[in-house]
């Protein structure tokens, strides 16, 4: 039996417990191989950055050993996953992970009848229990359940409805937590049920912490301001920061040798090369100024014939050259809106194009008809037609 | 016989003849272990595909090249059963999902699974996780992505996804957060030029520089396209030279035919004669954005540069609506109308 639990700890601790029993013999040196964001993913609550006041929030009421429902809403890459399931960890502890929580995200079925059965279900069996005390000691181990819902705005309404009932008829015993992007796609009397949490886009100086201590024990060299345009290239959201870093650091040439592991021992062929910020906004897709400044030019009045060939041009070009329709809108805006030699009233015009242009990309519109005639239309307003 | 296109396409990232940077990259994430999922986009004939199975093989070894169709039948939660093809080797799959249409969550659901909760059957395999390769990712639907999400976190010891898309912009940012974008460009008219003359070297061909010069530019540095069009004036021609001309698609010359006659004359009837060109075209699976940008781009040299912003509004206007609508016809009618409404009035304000 001792062996038995052993066994179960151990693969519980394992990262995302998919690895299995022989390949964890066989190759265990290849067990942690994974993508840094999986390897970086907070552990505890603590490790989670940013969030301070949620964190705080959630740290009070583990040592309360209470919960109420909870609904986490915020942007892709901001900790929401993270953060549950470290809670999770942190109130049962790797034994009872498992007959305790409930994980049903957006790759599980869940219509209206399943989600009613998976839920009941797991809501009626018996709450497990262990006896060692100091497992007790160490994890709070309250008397109820958690059912975390991930990805919940792409649940119907209906299946949201249903699941008004089944949250009250086992509230004695279970405890739910929806995760979501957008708030709004959750329906009001399911909502107006849970402690709300929002999550934020990371700023500046919290991400800049994570993210250089990952360079650290990935022994990664960033030049200057490199963090930065790590930051401002991924948006806010963590995730794409830390992978944009780790494709960074293959490309200077960081390379990991087997048997590496988050201990931060292991060798790297620290080549003399560093992250610089071109690189990373290279990695990141944004593009090139001097590309984004010719198209400018091109759009500009001049006094002989029309500016049609020069930006049907430049837009080919651009359009061959991939650089998707959202970013190039993106840093077009900037460029335009900052430019102090166009005037209030045509830069009022322009944004009206802008808003009609980038409801067009959501439909799903040709991204070189799209951008030629944004590109077109500016140029027009420019020179005063 | 197998075209040139897919006969001497490169198989290594070595091989491939230009963007080496980004085959470098590749190379790096490759031998580096801890691949990270990718989304590949870039214009068609950029050579997407390409750099995909070279990365594989870069990955795995010779052993990818070694692959098999596989037909499944997955059922929906209707009892429908839905056959899908897939192709494997023993390390990696490819999949086209958007091929079911809106079942396409359920493939992706029940085989995504089911592939990371198998191990590697080779036990030498050189990676731990199987890849599995997503074509056309910008249109999976909504639901499909969602799919993803999880699955792309949990499974990553056992899973890596390539997706392959023509744009980011169908795909929903908690994917594109998970992924490290790739964008391929398409090869400069230079670096097509070199492709050419690569070809035609190993096919014994006579290279004409003229011609591969103007079968780069006109191909509008679209490789596939710029290949095959080389082929069909080798296949067409007994003796090729500088000046010989390169025979457009018939669908191309199609539309050639309507631009002309929607020059010449501003009538409902020739309205109607251009419709059944149109329905032509869209019987022979012409993609109906397809129809109106090649039409509209053939009518720009025709017109004059004042005219010009104004027909491209519209024409964008109409795209949009074709997208947005269900009619397609009704809409490329609408652009042909709309054009010789412009030009008429354009006309008109000139004699007075
Ligand atoms: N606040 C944070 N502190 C530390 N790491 C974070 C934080 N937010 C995100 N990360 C990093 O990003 C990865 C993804 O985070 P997580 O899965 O929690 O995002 P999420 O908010 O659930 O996003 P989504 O809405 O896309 O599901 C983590 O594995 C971790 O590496
Ligand atoms: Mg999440």
């Amino acid at each position: 039996m001792a062996s038995f639990f052993d066994l179960k700890a151990r693969k519980a601790a394992l990262a995302n417990g998919a690895a299995t029993k022989e390949t964890e013999k066989k190759d265990g040196e290849n067990t942690r191989v994974q993508p840094w964001v999986e390897k970086y993913r907070p552990k505890t609550l603590s490790d989670v950055t940013a969030q301070d006041h949620t964190i705080t929030v959630l740290q009070r009421t583990l040592q309360a050993s209470n919960l109420p429902h909870m609904l986490f809403y915020g942007p892709p890459g901001t900790g929401k996953t993270s953060t549950i399931l470290a809670l999770a960890k942190e109130l049962y502890g790797p034994e009872l992970m498992k007959s305790r929580v409930l994980e049903l995200n957006a790759s599980d079925e869940r219509g209206i009848s399943i989600v009613r059965e998976k839920v009941k279900d797991f809501a009626r069996m018996q709450l497990t229990n262990v006896s060692s005390a100091a497992y007790k000691a160490r994890y709070p181990c309250p008397p109820f359940k958690i059912i975390i819902l991930d990805e919940a705005d792409s649940m119907t309404q209906d299946a949201q409805s249903a699941l008004r009932r089944t949250m009250e008829t086992y509230s004695k015993i279970t405890r739910f937590c929806l995760i979501c992007n957008y708030v709004t796609r959750i329906i009001d009397p399911l909502a107006s049920r849970c402690s709300k949490f929002r999550f934020k886009s990371l700023d500046q100086g919290n991400a800049k912490k994570r993210l250089e201590e990952i360079a650290e024990k990935e022994k990664v060299g960033l030049d200057e301001g490199a963090v930065e345009g790590l930051i401002n290239c991924a948006e806010g959201d963590l995730r794409k920061a830390i992978t944009y870093l780790q494709s960074a650091a293959r490309l200077v040439g960081a390379v990991q040798q087997p048997g590496g592991g988050d201990d931060g021992e292991d060798g790297m062929d620290v080549d003399k090369k560093t992250v610089s910020v071109k690189i990373v906004q290279d990695i990141a897709g944004v593009i090139p100024d001097e590309t984004i400044q010719r198209l400018v030019k091109a759009m500009r009045p001049t006094t002989l014939g029309g500016n049609y060939t020069p930006i049907a041009k430049e837009v080919e070009d651009m359009v061959a050259d991939g650089w998707s329709a959202g970013q190039v809108v993106t840093q077009l805006y900037q460029a335009v809106v900052y430019d102090e030699t166009i005037e209030d009233a045509q830069k009022n015009k322009i944004l009206l194009v802008f808003s009609e242009i980038d409801k067009r990309l959501v439909d799903g519109a040709d991204e070189h008809l799209s951008i030629l005639d944004l590109a077109l239309r500016i140029s027009g307003i420019l020179g005063g037609r | 016989m197998a075209l040139i296109v897919d006969k001497h396409r490169p198989r290594s990232l070595d091989a491939l003849t230009y963007h080496d940077e980004l085959s470098d990259r590749l190379r790096s994430l490759a031998q580096s272990g801890d691949f990270p999922h990718l989304l590949f986009y870039g214009p068609s004939g950029a050579g997407k595909k390409t750099r995909i199975v070279a990365t594989l093989k870069e990955l795995y070894g010779p052993g990818v090249e070694k692959i098999k169709i596989d037909a499944r039948v997955f059922q929906t939660s209707s009892n429908r059963k839905l056959e899908f093809n897939i192709v494997a080797s023993v390390y990696h799959l490819e999949i086209t999902p958007s091929d079911v249409g809106n079942y396409d969550r359920v493939v992706v659901q029940d085989l995504l699974k089911e592939v990371a909760q198998t191990q590697q059957v080779d036990q030498s395999a050189r990676q731990r996780f199987k890849v599995v390769v997503i074509n056309e990712a910008d249109h999976l639907t909504r639901d499909a992505q969602a799919a993803l999400r999880r699955t792309m976190e949990k499974y990553s010891p056992n899973l890596r996804l390539i997706l392959v898309g023509e744009s980011t912009a169908g795909i929903i940012a908690p994917i594109r957060s998970r992924c490290l974008l790739v964008r391929v460009a398409r090869p400069t008219v230079g670096e097509v030029e070199g492709v050419l003359r690569g070809s035609c070297e190993r096919e014994g061909w006579e290279v004409r520089e003229g011609l591969v010069g103007r079968v780069a530019r006109e191909s509008g540095r679209n490789l596939r396209r710029a290949l095959l069009m080389l082929e069909g004036v080798y296949a067409q021609n007994e003796k090729v030279t500088d000046d010989t001309p390169i025979p457009p698609p018939d669908w191309e010359g199609l539309i050639e035919q309507i631009a002309q006659e929607i020059m010449a004359e501003h009538t409902s009837a020739r309205i109607l004669q251009v419709r059944s060109k149109l329905y032509d075209l869209l019987t022979h699976c012409i993609p109906p954005t397809t129809i109106l940008k090649t039409l509209t781009f053939k009518l720009m040299p025709l017109i004059d540069d004042d005219l010009k912003p104004e027909v491209i509004k519209w024409s964008a206007f109409y795209e949009h609506r074709i997208k947005t609508g269900t009619k397609v016809i009704f809409h490329l009618e609408a652009f042909v109308a709309k054009f010789m409404r412009i030009l008429e009035m354009y006309l008109m304000s000139m004699d007075m």
